[in-house]
């Protein structure tokens, strides 16, 4: 009895030490935590990381798939995030001086008040399509690290390119945004 | 006077129930996390966290409850905002699974000692009685011993 009694303590402790190995092995494997945005940086090709969210500036969703054919600046901002106030006129410019060519700036509102978020869009004027993730599901897949933060999407959904992390065409990374928008629209600079 | 008696009472039991619906600033803050920086409104400065603050602040100002202002922060930062998952449905198990453990344990714990304890009862039974010596040692004490007394 007593010799059962220890084997089975025994299977239950290998289990639970074989479950935790399992664990290990699954995050180091498949626990990519680095996002789109390090891949991105390592000279990968990246597929633009997918969602699918409320839009705030009209009724229904707007996912990335609906926008393959485009060429898309996709920028992540809060309406309590300060740089993003200076850089909202700047998205607002590019979307209405590209859009025939085939450019959306995509707006993602990300830990916000939707009502925040539609003031701060009244506010700045802006007509561009913004998505609502209140409850920031898009962070890690992209790698976004702090607000404000800015993708380029070219025409076949991959990400092209540098992030620019914080306001964008401020001195700092005024090429970097035009090289940006020129890869997405397929015109090489 | 008893109706006075009566009026009084009513009045403690209004006030008291008007007391419980009213939700403090500073409990809600202990219970609601930031999300952008992962720590309770209550220790964070974070932007969205003083925002969320005075969000609180309007909402219980209007008359929300306790159950309606987390839910309005659940609808619009998701169910994370909450620094204590909900005690229903699949969160359930988050509360449920420690408790679990923790018998398991406290079981696992208890048939190891008592498998130990009946062990260690056999092997006692079949030790010889303390102080039985060795028949060659026993023999060479009694010879000394007759040699003594001789």
């Amino acid at each position: 009895m007593t010799g059962t009694v220890q084997r089975v303590g025994q299977a239950i402790a290998l289990v639970g030490v074989a479950a935790l190995l399992g664990l290990l092995v699954w995050k180091v494997a498949f626990g990519n935590e680095d996002g789109a945005a390090d891949d991105l940086a390592r000279g990968e090709v990246v597929t633009a990381p997918a969602f699918d969210l409320d839009r705030l500036d009209r009724d229904g969703t707007l996912s990335m798939a609906e926008l393959r054919g485009k060429a898309v600046v996709v920028n992540f901002w809060a309406s309590w995030c300060i740089p993003c106030r200076d850089e909202a006129p700047v998205l607002q410019q590019t979307y209405e001086r590209y859009r025939d060519q085939g450019l959306v700036v995509l707006g993602v509102d990300v830990n916000d008040f939707r009502q925040d978020a539609r003031g701060f869009m009244r506010k700045f004027g802006l007509t561009y399509p913004v998505v609502y993730d209140g409850k920031g599901s898009t962070v890690g897949k992209w790698g976004v690290r702090g607000f404000p933060e800015t993708f380029f999407v070219d025409r076949s959904g991959k990400l092209v390119g540098e992030r620019i992390s914080g306001a964008v065409d401020i001195e700092r990374n005024r090429d970097a945004f035009e090289r940006g928008v020129a890869l997405a629209l397929g015109s090489k600079q | 006077m008893r109706r006075l008696g009566l009026a009084v009472v009513a009045a403690v039991l209004a006030l008291a129930a008007t007391a419980a619906a009213a939700p403090s600033p500073a409990d809600l803050e202990a219970e609601l996390v930031c999300p952008t920086c992962d720590t309770t409104l209550d220790q964070s400065n974070a932007p969205v966290a003083q925002r969320m603050k005075q969000i609180i602040r309007l909402h219980i100002a209007a008359g929300w409850t306790e159950a309606e202002i987390k839910a309005d922060l659940v609808d619009q930062f998701g169910p994370g905002v909450l620094a204590e998952p909900p005690k229903s449905g699949f969160d359930l198990l988050a509360w449920l699974l420690p408790l679990g453990l923790l018998v398991a344990g406290a079981l696992g714990v208890g048939i190891v000692a008592w498998g130990w304890s009946r062990r260690r009862d056999t092997r006692d039974g079949d030790e010889d009685p303390p102080g039985r010596l060795d028949p060659e040692l026993e023999r060479r004490v009694d010879a000394e011993l007759e040699r003594y007394d001789a």
